[in-house]
């Protein structure tokens, strides 16, 4: 494609390749939308141009010293099988049936898409991708724990890992060249390689534009639909089709949420467990304890309410008893006196007769 | 002395330390063919499938298993329920050999594990889910590492340290509810990320409080799974308490997971609801998924509300491993089953002999530590010089 140098650079200046970290702020609860770094880079790959020759896929290979292929690149039986990235391959071409005949073939592009708010950088936990304000997203080894979580993450199911190397394994993905040749003002080793034009590198704005265009000047050749577009909120990356992109190995289903708004709400509920779980279990804690304090409180006031119910009974039966006694006592003494009396009258009368 | 003297003695060759001596065996060779050849060398994960096992058995399910020493805390400290005292050390116990597994378990995981300190000394990427689970698993390591200090320094005689240890078992039991809620929830948002390849009846945004109150029931089982066992195996070692207790425990953790698992059988139709995925259920996954529900969670519910409504501490033991292994087989129908089921069965994964054997080798070594400790700290007893102190 044609591009000069100055102008390339230009638009490097204008994206300002700081490289500044993708931001952090989770905004489930607004209508924000981000719709990419300003000026930021794309490719836009047309797959009615694509021949599948892999000049590309041999350029690809070249420019990022990936380790040499398992069968040459010029050997296009390979594209017999649907491959994936792997290791050894930041992106593929694979061959699909033709919409009008199995001898007229359809290609398509496999690798990152550089999504305009990554799940890969989303789900890093150690921060080790950057969705550069150029538009890359690139990959930071040095601090890579290995959890693979943005293999999970990654809708496209784009970034491998080296299982086969045992202390140091990376994650291996397209990182459209970023360090190896954007930031010296090179196209992407793929952008430079091919000989159809099958890849237009440029502003994401622009490049929409150009998709459209060509819609408009060729009418039935597209269907009317830019992959990346809105796909996953949006892609560095964009794709024009004839047929429907589900027949070139690419999923439809995928939505147009960004991958950091599905988490988001989630994580936004950790500051309120963190919040409001002290006072619920400290609630339920006081609750239980003055629970226990008033049955404690019963049990003693029941405790010395019984206790004083038996002591009256008991004082009042000790009180009766000693009536009772008093009683006999005295009943006792009349007795005795009346005895004493009667025996005193028996002698009288006895003395007396 | 010389009584635990015979006992060591006498147990050097029994079955369990044959068995458990072999497994440690391959465990080791493994280990070396993990740590030179690559996780490629003895795992069958690849790039479409990047976790397997050792994240759906060894973290999600250990880490739910091992939720039994914070609904116990719960239920002793904050609710208040006193009598289900003894449970507490054996649960404490269970959970803090349960998380140093799982953070071994990672060590295998992840492909440069000394760098596992990375998110919190190097750069943290606290817009990810895994640097949440990262954070509460470590802090509640050391949360249950805490709680479970007094029983190992009453064994060694450190009164005083042992009595301040004491001192801050209310704080330590807020902090790990609080910690627990949030990553036993985040290990199933984890998956929240990935809507378009969880199959639909598994994903749901819900998916976190399904983890959490699932976790519950996993707690509430495991305490009264483990104390069967405990009773079985190690009955000698159980002091009058625990021994007159341990039938009302199995009655009352029974009786709350059965309202626990109908909540959880609810929300989870709530969730369908929600999505309007009631048509999926006539596939084959979902008849799965109806398995998963009322095979194992539905039948575990009963198998508890007849256990404790009747008295039946036997049927509630056995019902206890059921509810148990519901919610292996539900981590492992969302990380495993129902994750790329989208894609052909040649692309999908199954576990290596090898990532079997290293999780087989893991689970020996927290039973033989379980051992260790169980023979020689007061955990299944309360210890003579501290009795009523609590």
């Amino acid at each position: 494609m044609s591009l000069s140098r100055r102008k390339f650079l230009g638009w490097l200046t204008a994206a300002g390749l700081s490289g500044s970290a993708f931001g952090k702020v989770a905004h489930a609860a607004t209508t924000k939308h981000f719709e990419g770094h300003p000026d930021s880079l794309g490719v836009l790959y047309d797959n009615t141009k694509c021949i599948g020759c892999r000049t590309c896929e041999a350029a690809c290979n070249k420019v990022n010293d990936l380790p040499p292929p398992d069968r040459p690149f010029d050997d296009l039986a390979v594209l017999d099988n649907k491959r994936r990235t792997d290791p050894k391959k930041y992106m593929v071409i694979n061959k699909y049936d033709g919409s009008v005949n199995v001898e007229t073939p359809l290609f398509a592009r496999t690798g990152c898409n550089h999504c305009l708010e990554p799940a890969c950088a989303s789900s890093c936990f150690v921060r080790a991708y950057t969705k550069t304000e150029s538009g890359a997203v690139t990959y930071d080894s040095s601090v890579c724990v290995g959890c693979r979580y943005c293999m999970l993450a990654c809708p496209f199911n784009i970034p491998t890992f080296e299982y086969d190397i045992a202390l140091t394994p990376r994650i291996r993905k397209c990182t459209m060249c970023y360090d190896t040749r954007l930031v010296k003002g090179e196209l992407p080793g793929c952008v430079e390689a091919c000989p159809t034009e099958s890849f237009t590198f440029g502003k994401r704005t622009d490049l929409l534009n150009i998709a459209r265009e060509r819609m408009r000047r060729f009418p039935g050749r597209y269907l009317d639909h830019i992959y990346g577009e809105n796909e996953m909120g949006g892609t560095s990356w964009l794709y024009l089709s004839g047929v429907p992109f589900k027949k070139i190995g690419m999923r439809e289903d995928l939505g147009i949420t960004p991958a950091p708004q599905f988490t988001s709400s989630a994580l936004a509920a950790v500051p309120m467990v963190v919040g409001t779980w002290p006072l619920l279990l400290m609630g339920i804690y006081a609750v239980s304890k003055r629970k226990d304090k008033i049955a404690k409180e019963e049990k003693e006031q029941a405790l010395a309410e019984v206790t004083a119910q038996v002591k009256a009974e008991a004082d009042q039966k000790v009180s009766e008893a000693w009536e009772k006694a008093a009683q006999e006592k005295e009943k006792a003494i009349e007795a005795a006196v009346k005895q004493a009396l009667e025996a005193a009258a028996d002698v009288e009368t006895e003395e007396n007769s | 002395m010389s009584q635990e003297a015979t006992t060591t003695e006498k147990t050097l060759i029994s079955p369990f330390n044959i068995i458990a001596g072999i497994i440690v065996l391959i465990g080791l060779y493994l280990t070396v063919r993990r740590f030179t050849g690559g996780l490629g060398a003895v795992t069958n994960l690849s790039d479409n499938n990047a976790w397997g096992i050792w994240i759906g058995f060894d973290l999600l399910t250990g880490v739910a298993l091992a939720a039994g020493g914070y609904v116990t805390a719960a239920a002793v400290y904050i609710f208040g329920m006193k009598k289900y005292h003894s449970a507490l050390r054996p649960a404490v116990l269970t959970g803090f050999l349960g998380y140093a597994l799982v953070v071994l378990a990672l060590h295998y995981d992840v492909g440069r594990p000394w760098r596992l300190p990375y998110p919190f000394v190097v750069q943290a990427g606290t817009s990810s889910v895994l640097f949440e689970v990262g954070a509460c698993v470590a802090l509640y390591l050391t949360v249950l590492f805490l709680e479970f200090s007094p029983a190992a320094l009453e064994w060694l005689g450190l009164k005083k340290a042992r009595n301040l240890a004491v001192k801050f078992t209310l704080v330590l039991v807020v902090f790990g509810i609080i910690l627990s809620t949030l990553h036993q929830s985040s290990l199933g948002a984890l998956f929240l990320i990935a809507p378009s390849k969880v199959h639909p009846l598994w994903y749901s945004s819900f998916i976190p409080v399904y983890f959490f109150v699932s976790s519950i029931i996993a707690g509430l089982s495991m305490v009264i799974f483990e104390s069967t066992l405990s009773y079985r195996f190690f009955a000698d070692k159980m002091d009058e308490a625990h021994l007159r207790e341990k039938d009302d425990i199995a009655l009352g953790f029974g009786k709350a997971a059965a309202f626990v698992i109908a909540g959880y059988i609810a929300i989870q139709l709530l969730g369908i609801g929600a999505d309007d995925e009631w048509r999926l259920l006539g596939t084959g996954y979902g008849l799965w998924y109806l398995v998963e529900l009322f095979g194992f969670f539905g039948v575990a519910c009963l198998g508890f509300a007849i256990g404790a409504r009747e008295k039946k501490v036997q049927l509630i033991r056995w019902t206890s491993a059921w509810a148990v292994l519901a919610v292996i087989v539900n981590r492992f129908n969302v990380s495993l089953v129902a994750f790329n089921y989208h894609l052909p069965a040649s692309d999908r994964y199954f576990p290596s002999w090898m990532e079997i054997g290293i999780s087989v080798f893991l689970v020996t070594l927290g039973l033989i530590t379980f051992r260790f400790i169980v023979s020689r700290m007061p955990i299944l007893y309360e210890h003579p010089e501290y009795e009523d102190v609590h």
